[in-house]
């Protein structure tokens, strides 16, 4: 484990991360997912049910928002807990015509919210922004250390 | 379509088993831009402590969604799975799901609250291996839009 339970504090910073995600990144999704709902790849049905456009998975932002945290302790299996609120859909543009450009950047930073000394664990908050808002609310993981 | 008021407390028993294979985990690795070793390699995974490859944190989803699936398609539920809007999402692991684990997920809705013309759902997924050890419980909340939403 490199990360060490002692040296932490609440209020301390476990680093950022940006995301882009393409279309293609939401087919893949999808497949690894199971959940094929054509909001997250079909342009016209995702406009005919209301939406800006097609959106990614919340799970898709959900899954990958954690990485930071994974990457930060380099035990996935140590994520004992894991949550959050969807409240913005996260619109990903069609970037078919410019290969290598994302379609959504999303950015990540994550901070120590709370330290359980008996347990040994520490909550890891993020911040999951896209366009200047929140799209993950009350993202909160917990890892044990 | 009408949501039925006494869906909540209904429970649904664990249905086929999912098999969690090598490959499932690192193409769900890949597919969250995951890279960590230890959901590639094993012996990465076995230097961590690991049996085999281990999971990402919200692998369980694809085996809590399955079991969601049973709920939205039961027509007695009156769900519109159209309308299904996804809310929250909480996992709590137990221990880490690993490759080989043959997992098994029951249903239970907790809570639904009516919510404008629509409703929200919280279901809870127990998540254990087929020989009853438990790995994880999932819990989401699922917003079912109204007509007019």
């Amino acid at each position: 484990m490199t990360v060490e339970f002692g040296t932490l504090e609440v209020g301390q910073e476990i680093g950022s991360a940006t995301i882009e995600i393409t279309r293609q990144d939401l087919v893949k999704y999808a497949g690894a997912s199971g959940d094929f709902n054509p909001i997250h790849w079909n342009e016209s049905f995702a406009v005919g049910v209301g939406l800006p456009g097609v959106i990614a998975h919340g799970m898709f932002t959900m899954g990958a928002a954690v990485q930071l945290v994974s990457d930060w302790v380099g035990d996935p299996g140590a994520v004992v807990d894991f949550q959050t609120r969807f409240t913005k859909p996260v619109v990903v543009e069609d970037t078919t015509a410019e290969p290598g450009a994302a379609g959504a950047v999303v950015e990540v930073r994550g901070v120590i919210g709370a330290l359980d000394d008996a347990e040994k664990t520490a909550r890891v908050d993020l911040t999951v922004m896209y366009g200047g808002q929140k799209v993950l609310v009350k993202a909160q993981a917990v890892v044990k250390l | 379509m009408t949501i039925d008021p006494d869906l909540q407390g209904r429970s649904y028993p664990a249905g086929d088993s999912f098999t969690v294979g090598r490959e499932a985990i690192r193409d769900f690795a890949r597919a969250v831009k995951a890279a960590n070793r230890a959901h590639y390699d094993v012996d990465a995974a076995q230097a961590l402590g690991h049996r085999d490859l281990v999971a990402p944190p919200t692998f369980a989803i694809i085996v809590a969604q399955r079991a969601d699936a049973q709920l939205i398609a039961d027509p007695s539920a009156g769900i519109d799975f159209t309308r299904v809007v996804h809310a929250d999402q909480r996992f709590v692991h137990h221990r880490p799901i690993v490759a080989g684990d043959e997992l098994v997920a029951e249903l239970h809705v907790d809570q639904v609250r009516a919510m404008g013309g629509g409703a929200m759902i919280t279901t809870r997924a127990e998540i254990s291996t087929v020989d009853g050890e438990r790995t994880a419980t999932t819990m989401s909340s699922l917003l079912v839009r109204g007509e007019e939403q």
